[in-house]
């Protein structure tokens, strides 16, 4: 066993794992309906595939990806189709999106996806990439970027390394440790698929220390799978280790370049989670329909982790772990160092939806009252994207979005690392994750704005040539035979 | 290729001609210009003039106030009253609400007729579609300025949130 350092930044911060993982993975109940919201996975919304009064059947594609980065969408149950309308969703904070409600007939009955079973040795690399989109697969790390689209961008040139990100670094998040437990024979067999996928010549399993049941379940199965091209490293459980680029610092010991992705040097990083849905697919006939949700924080009865169809409202996953505790205070989707609050919880469980921690005080941060910044450098040293959070902090107020963007804060993985060190109690991680969509849609609307600016001048410019055309048409034909034109 | 290689060309030659004419004479940019740079180009004529341009034209000539914007909101208003050098105030109510949240139009397509009147009313060329065919709305370039809702015959173009970018 090997253990590297961290190049830089990151800190040792206190699990809160064990209270969901003292029970194994338990099904969700099932529920009478469903949102599947449409645009759950990042790039293009996909587009439904059918319309309300239809009827369908358990697995069956309801979505087809839009041209680009886009993703499948299939039916978690079999029923009906209520309606394709707007819907609050997680990953919109709440906010409305397209969504596709479907009913619950209770039958499950399966949609006849025999074809979906292939044996990926006897099918071309690209098919097999093709295959993977077909099944909705999309990074189930938490970003949700469609894995086929991912695969594409390093496909076989070079034959790029494959990394397997185990290392789940948030402190309340164990749904991949509960994956790497329990379904490790999953994992391996996604792994062998990808490295397929990819023409990658070996396969290396990141894994974070602390978990030695998840170590020994893995090591069990790639003895069984026999296959010498998959390898585990144990990274140490420092926060952020399981961030992409961290990962590939520590594992590699090569960085990724602020504006490049990790295929621009040779590595195409995968979560655990999506390998195994892979293998759910290419052997079962299993689309992405349900996931490994932890349900966790001081704020619900009984914390674990839940087998979840996609669609499934919060509320129910919080009914499963026995309710609410008085000292609820908090919803939060993803980690408590990275995840976002939720206004309610009448919200439909996403490909993304990893973790929901009902936080009370006791999970959030003590914070005293914030004071000003005494430059001591803390942040900047804690940083593990290299950035510099004092003065990102200080061209927040007022709003700089020149100086912001240049000092990128649009690099800011909003891991916290910044104000989890911070004497003065700023809670600069917080801020900056308000500020990200701020500056990222202010820079983006001064683009459409100009481009429908340049569209509204174009065309009132072609309409004023247009009716000029037609008057000397008009005067033309008005002009008596034989007299020369005045022009 | 030619063309585009043409274009390239044409399109340095002009970027010259530019650089040129304004190293001669470095000019401010006109108020005008400044204002037409913080409205939304949203294109909706809510605040009673043709388009975002005129809007702007007006309020440089004294003859608009500076609230009239809807889709701005708050922060095109603010922006414009400190611009102006004026006290900042609410969107009036008479230009209509503040939208929560963008939208854009969506031609439910099986009902479409073909009859191109949401092209023509269409500010920011959004739509696509020729006489008789199906018609459809390029989401990623439609503005949400509800222009082309009244005009279909068929009422079938709606409103929808915008998708994420
Ligand atoms: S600035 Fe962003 S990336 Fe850096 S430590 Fe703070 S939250 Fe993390
Ligand atoms: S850690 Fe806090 S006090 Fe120290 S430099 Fe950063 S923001 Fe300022
Ligand atoms: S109301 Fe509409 S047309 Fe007028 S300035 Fe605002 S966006 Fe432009
Ligand atoms: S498609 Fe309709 S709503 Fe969109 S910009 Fe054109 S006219 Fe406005
Ligand atoms: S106005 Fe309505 S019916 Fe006519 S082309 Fe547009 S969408 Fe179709």
């Amino acid at each position: 066993m090997t253990t590297t350092e961290l190049l830089t930044g990151g800190l040792r911060i206190e699990a809160h794992k064990r209270r969901s993982t003292k029970a194994s993975v338990r099904a969700a109940r099932l529920i009478e309906r469903y949102v599947i919201p449409l645009d759950q996975h990042s790039g293009l919304p996909a587009l439904p595939l059918v319309k309300p009064a239809d009827r369908v059947r358990m697995f069956q594609p309801i979505a087809q990806p839009a041209p680009g980065i886009s993703a499948w969408l299939h039916s978690p149950v079999s029923g009906e189709v209520l309606a394709i309308e707007p819907r609050p969703a997680p990953h919109r904070l709440g906010a409305p999106t397209m969504s596709i409600v479907i009913a619950n007939d209770g039958r499950d009955e399966r949609f006849d996806n025999a074809a979906a079973v292939v044996s990926f040795e006897q099918i071309s690399p690209a098919e097999a990439c093709e295959h993977i989109a077909r099944g909705g697969i999309v990074g189930l790390g938490g970003a949700a970027f469609p894995t086929a689209n991912k695969l594409e961008s390093s496909l076989c040139e070079n034959g790029p390394q494959l990394l397997l990100n185990g290392a789940e670094c948030e402190p309340y998040i164990s749904c991949d440790e509960m994956l790497m437990r329990e379904r490790a024979d999953d994992i391996v067999f996604g792994a062998r698929a990808l490295l397929h996928a990819l023409c990658a010549p070996n396969c290396t399993i990141a894994i974070e220390d602390d978990v030695p049941e998840a170590q020994t379940a893995l090591r069990l199965a790639i003895e069984k799978a026999a296959d010498a091209r998959i390898r585990i490293k144990v990274v140490p459980a420092i926060y952020p280790a399981g961030g992409e680029r961290q990962l590939i610092a520590t594992v590699f010991g090569v960085e990724v370049p602020h504006d490049g992705f990790p295929a621009d040097i040779g590595v195409v990083c995968q979560n655990v989670g999506t390998a195994a849905a892979i293998a759910r697919w290419i052997r079962d006939g299993q689309p992405l329909v349900s996931r490994i949700v932890t349900v966790t924080g001081d704020g619900v009865s009984e914390a674990g982790n839940w087998e979840t169809r996609i669609g499934t409202p919060f509320s129910s996953l919080i009914a499963d772990s026995g309710g609410y505790t008085e000292r609820m205070s908090r919803l939060i989707m993803g980690g408590s160092m990275m995840g976002t609050s939720l206004p309610h919880d009448d919200l439909p469980v996403v490909k993304a939806t990893n973790c929901i921690i009902a936080a009370s005080a006791l999970d959030l941060q003590p914070r005293g009252p914030e004071m000003p910044c005494i430059r001591c450098g803390n942040c900047s040293q804690a940083c593990p994207a290299f950035l510099l959070p004092q003065q990102l902090h200080w061209y927040l107020q007022p709003f700089d979005s020149e100086q912001l963007s240049r000092h990128g804060l649009l690099d800011c993985i909003e891991c916290g690392c910044c104000d989890y060190v911070c004497p003065s109690q700023i809670p600069l991680a917080e801020r900056f994750r308000e500020a990200k969509p701020l500056l990222a849609r202010e820079l983006d609307a001064h683009l459409t704005a100009d481009a429908a600016r340049a569209r509204f001048h174009s065309r009132n410019e072609r309409l004023a040539r247009l009716e000029a055309e037609h008057r000397a048409k008009l005067a033309e034909k008005r002009r008596p035979k034989g007299e020369p034109s005045s022009t | 290729m030619i063309t585009a290689l043409l274009t390239v060309i044409i399109l340095a030659a002009l970027a010259g001609v530019a650089t040129v004419a304004t190293r001669g004479a470095p000019r401010e940019i006109a108020l005008v210009d400044r204002i037409d740079a913080l409205l939304p180009q949203t294109q909706c004529r809510r605040c009673t003039f043709e388009g975002c341009r005129p809007y702007a034209e007006a309020i440089a000539q004294g003859a608009a106030d500076i609230n009239q914007c809807p889709p701005g909101g708050e922060r095109t208003a603010q922006a414009l009253a400190s611009l102006m050098g004026v006290a900042p105030k609410p969107v009036g109510k008479e230009y209509g609400v503040v939208p929560d949240y963008p939208a854009v139009a969506f031609i439910k397509e099986e009902s479409c007729i073909g009859c191109t009147k949401c092209i023509q009313a269409c500010p920011v060329d959004a739509i696509v579609g020729a006489s008789r065919y199906m018609h459809t709305v390029i989401a990623a370039d439609c503005t949400g300025c509800e222009l082309c809702i009244p005009p279909c015959p068929v009422d079938c173009i709606v409103m929808q949130p915008a998708p994420a970018r």
